[in-house]
């Protein structure tokens, strides 16, 4: 155990005990073995998924040696499968290692019941037929599907998972809930302890910033008719002119940065109002833990929070003697402690009301929600079938008119290779004699896909359908590294649960190291 | 593996011989890039076999840093078809590494990083030498750094980041007109991860923003003020920054703290909870105290796998101008959603590292040694000279050393600068001193009656 946390100390300073153990819970499939999947797999056998398997009908050829570090010289002619699952073994021998020599193409139709057994499954290198049904048996087996794909200069990551809930959003730029619009009688209490014009400048000095704020807008207040400073320039005048020593107390400073959390608390944002309106929201039996918890947010909200969601009770530090800092913590503390308790008689009653009272949410569980609740989130994806339709024609035709965007553009030619592919039965590009050609039938193809979609009369630039012909469906490994490095950072945060996913199709350009997630 | 400093040189040979064995399509899918024109490609691109052929045989390419990012460079570049990759690193390989560091096994902890990297890139990839440097970037001689075409920086840390571009803005000269004399220019490609996020960038000295124009994205290290750490402690942090930073200096006295020493940080561990314990402060963990005495930053296989293969790409651009190339700066997010995007920062036209000459003012009567006391006032050049010695053109004005050339040289101190820069009244010195890595270019510009006792206050900008 130690051993393990030193291993993965680095990671587990980002998603926690918690996140590694359900890494460590979780069976992963890769399907084809090029350096795409190997990449991805590679990022994820690292940082200690429970197993592995590798699905592959394909041998080991020589340039495989030139684009895959997870093959070697010795395995030239072997399976792939089977050479690629050894070697990742190398790099982590607490996780399980399995190989299955068959392509998958082959396997969703002689096997579909296979992938039932994985939490989630990695797609590298697949076109959109065998795409549309491997995502319906994932749909079908509750199972997260991720699908990447590289070639030559251009790249796509797509999800595609029924429901995928996120508690721990971990969002970069986090408001402080402070409260200190409306402090509540404990926090009242404890800013009526303090004269802000003490004689004694050292204490001055030491005033927490949040005492500093409630006391100056108060005194604003009553001097304004109960209102607060109409704008942040104002108030931070009122708070300079109350410091002593210019620019030498330090609470004075931070007063003047946090001014604004006065003026404008956070608000409720608008995935978590989705969260809020979302019809699981009305719980039943069949309800998941997470929409109980919503549902008693809900209440919370309408009830004891007048408004907000449960106070996450952790405070910034503040310039401060010792004592009036932790005396502060605590305050805030025990509100963040009566809240979880107030959710706590919400969720009881919301159980039993469904009839689960036998199986209760562990209050860990719902401590971790209510810490978090500004910033929950809900993800659905789209079916393939449904980006694929002309109801994202619109929205496509509306992205390929935005100019100096290629993003748009490889991604109706990256559908257009599998296209291509099926009608020739190879890609655009791959002999150098028909390049000329190829551009041309792949042009078509793409017009032709556009106007199927409804997104006809969109024009694409030639340079970059000639650029896509040029690159043959080569799987270069840089691109691959990226390309799959971006598929298991997707697949660390389905199964952590933290963090948020991409939302759309992720595109991802080589050529000016860009990408855009397009909304289809 | 005790063999490893002997078979890198077997390895390197037996590669070779291998290499010759392999039949084209080893490299099928770099050939797409290598040997077809194409119209999105870089200035100059001339397909054709002779780009696989030199980027086997005549490119030299540096990578410095075998952690995170360097492991994945070492790969990357290796699976471009580079042939020839040298690699420097001064550290040996921890238990904390292997999270990411996928060329380290658990029986390598303690070795070298570059050594045992260059090994296994080299069993994997045959045809590829990688010598591995264990030493510190400075104890290189700065030719040594002279010898590469590219140089790919997988680093996390800011002063070697600053020492490297500081080494090939000094190999930067520039041509009379102020254009930089290409011949001069050695890229740089650098990448960094902190979780989640990280950036690439390709830096080309004197044609885009250097390290140093841009110092600015990198924001200020967290520090507290001492008198919070020994009178108002508040956080766990500030315990442990006690401990560490004041505790320790009073009570072990002669004995220098070593981050890496169990004995040393459960020491600090310790002091720090019965300081939490004496202020009611909760939460210190050992883990927190590493993080905190260490100043460690979060690392995952696959930010550094992203970034890693996208410094490599834009060597492999470099290399071929096989695809056009990326706009300076680019930045990835991978919290929510993913975010890739560059940045064309501006280059500082006054950058004291790659611009053609910082501009400076004097007065038309400066001799040259008020010059020299001006420019060691100046606050550009804070703690950057010391004994700084002056050239102008190929023309020694003053050298602080070695004696000889000193005494030849010190009667100028008391000529005019004008004279001495043959009456222009614009031109570049260059600066030498043994703090600067390189030379230091300062462009004087001669003014009617500017008083030389308010010169401090000339360099503000």
């Amino acid at each position: 155990m130690a051993q393990r946390n030193h291993k993965y100390d680095r990671q587990l300073r980002i998603w926690g005990e918690h996140g590694q153990t359900a890494l460590e819970r979780a069976r992963v499939c890769v399907l084809n073995c090029g350096p795409s999947g190997s990449e991805a797999l590679k990022n994820l056998v690292l940082g200690g998924i429970g197993s592995f398997t590798v699905v592959d009908a394909s041998k080991v050829t020589e340039s495989d040696l030139g684009n895959n570090f997870l093959v070697e010289w010795e395995n030239l002619g072997q399976s792939k499968a089977k050479s690629v699952c050894a070697l990742l073994q190398e790099l982590n021998e607490s996780v399980g290692a399995k190989f299955v020599e068959e392509s998958p193409e082959a396997l969703l139709e002689s096997n579909p019941a296979f992938f039932a057994q994985f939490t989630l499954v990695i797609a590298t290198q697949m076109t959109e037929a065998a795409l549309l049904k491997l995502e319906e048996i994932c749909r079908q087996q509750k199972v997260m599907l991720v699908i990447a794909r590289s070639y030559g200069l251009a790249g796509l990551v797509r999800l595609s998972i029924g429901e995928h809930d996120v508690i721990e959003s971990k969002p970069d730029s986090k408001v402080e809930d402070l409260r200190l619009h409306k402090p509540w009688p404990e926090l009242q209490s404890y800013v009526n302890e303090f004269d802000i014009d003490t004689p004694d400048n050292n204490l001055h000095k030491h005033i927490p910033f949040a005492v500093l704020l409630i006391k100056i807008s108060e005194e604003w207040k009553k001097a304004h008719d109960g209102k607060l400073p109409p704008n942040v320039r104002l108030f931070k005048e009122a708070i300079s002119a109350r410091r002593r020593v210019e620019e030498e107390e330090d609470n004075y400073t931070e007063a003047l940065k946090n001014a604004y959390i006065v003026l404008f608390p956070p608000q409720i944002n608008s995935q978590l109002h989705a969260v809020l309106d979302d019809k699981a929201a009305d719980v039943d039996a069949s309800s998941s833990d997470f929409w109980v918890m919503v549902a008693a947010l809900k209440l919370f909200m309408a009830n004891e929070g007048q408004g907000d969601p449960p106070l996450d009770g952790a405070i910034p530090d503040m310039h401060s003697f010792t004592d009036y800092y932790i005396k502060l913590q605590m305050i805030y503390q025990a509100r963040a402690e009566a809240d979880l308790i107030a959710m706590e008689g919400h969720v009881a009653r919301i159980l039993k009301r469904i009839g689960r009272e036998s199986s209760p949410i562990p209050r860990s569980t719902l401590k971790l929600f209510c810490k978090n609740a500004r910033n929950l989130k809900v993800l659905r994806c789209k079916r393939l079938g449904e980006e694929f339709s002309p109801r994202s024609g619109p929205e496509l035709q509306r992205l390929l008119a935005v100019e100096e965007s290629s993003h748009p553009a490889l991604y109706v030619l990256l559908r257009a290779v599998d296209h291509f592919s099926a009608t020739y039965n190879r890609f655009p590009g791959v002999f150098d004699r028909e390049m000329e050609e190829d551009v041309s039938r792949l042009k078509a193809l793409a017009v032709g896909l556009l106007n199927d979609m409804g997104g006809g009369g969109a024009s694409l630039p030639e340079d970059i359908i000639s650029e896509v012909c040029r690159f043959g469906a080569g799987e270069m490994h840089c691109v691959a590294s990226i390309v799959g490095g971006i598929a298991s950072q997707e697949c660390i945060k389905l199964l952590t649960g933290q963090f948020t996913p991409i939302q759309g199709v992720f595109i991802y350009n080589a050529m000016s190291a860009t990408s855009l997630v397009l909304n289809l | 593996m005790g063999s490893v400093a002997y078979s890198h040189q077997a390895l390197a040979i037996a590669n070779l011989t291998m290499a010759d064995s392999l039949t084209a399509s080893r490299w099928a899918d770099l050939d797409r890039l290598l040997l077809r024109p194409g119209n999105l490609v870089g200035p100059g691109f001339e397909p054709g076999p002779e780009l696989l052929d030199s980027l086997q045989n005549d490119l030299r390419v540096l990578v410095i840093g075998a952690g995170g990012l360097g492991c994945e460079l070492l790969k990357d570049l290796a699976l471009s078809g580079f042939g020839h990759i040298d690699v420097i690193d001064m550290d040996t390989i921890d238990v904390s590494n292997l999270n990411r560091q996928f060329l380290f096994r658990m029986q390598d902890v303690g070795k070298p990083k570059a050594e045992v990297a260059a090994q296994r890139v080299m069993q994997r990839v045959k045809g590829v030498t990688v010598v591995p440097h264990f030493c510190r970037i400075e104890e290189k001689d700065v030719s040594f750094y002279q010898d590469f075409q590219i140089i790919v920086l997988g680093l996390d840390s800011l002063e070697a980041r600053s020492y490297i571009n500081s080494v090939v803005c000094g190999f930067l000269e520039y041509e009379e007109d102020g254009s930089p004399n290409l011949a001069t220019l050695k890229p740089l490609v650098d990448g960094g991860t902190e979780g989640f996020k990280g950036h690439a960038r390709v830096i080309f000295p004197g044609i885009t923003p250097c390290f140093h124009c841009s110092l600015w994205l990198f924001p200020p290290q967290v520090t507290f003020p001492l008198c919070t750490l020994a009178e108002t402690p508040r956080s766990p942090a500030h315990c442990i920054e006690y401990a560490h930073l004041i505790q320790w200096g009073q009570e072990r006295q002669g004995e220098s703290f070593d981050a890496d020493n169990p004995e040393h940080m459960k020491w600090i561990y310790d002091q720090a909870v019965k300081r939490g314990e004496q202020y009611n402060i909760s939460g210190i963990t050992y883990s927190l105290t590493q993080g905190v005495v260490k100043n460690i930053v979060p690392a995952i296989a696959s930010t550094n796998a992203i970034v890693a293969a996208t410094c490599a790409l834009e060597t492999l651009k470099i290399a071929t101008m096989c695809s056009t190339g990326m706009d300076v700066y680019m930045q990835y997010t991978g919290t929510e959603g993913i975010y890739m995007r560059t940045v064309p920062h501006d280059k500082d036209p006054n950058c004291i590292m790659c611009s053609p000459g910082v501009p400076v003012e004097v007065d038309n009567t400066i001799t040259l040694q008020k010059f020299l006391d001006q420019l060691l006032k100046d606050s550009r050049f804070k703690l950057k000279l010391s004994k700084p010695s002056v050239s102008y053109h190929d023309h020694n004005l003053y050298m602080q050393a070695p004696p000889v050339l000193e005494e030849m040289t010190r009667p100028n101190l008391q000529q005019s600068l004008l004279d001495l820069m043959d009456g222009n009244t614009v031109g570049v010195l260059n600066i030498n001193d043994r703090r600067l890595t390189g030379v230091l270019r300062v462009r004087v510009t001669f003014k009617e009656g500017l008083d030389s006792i308010d010169m401090d206050t000339v360099g503000g900008g």
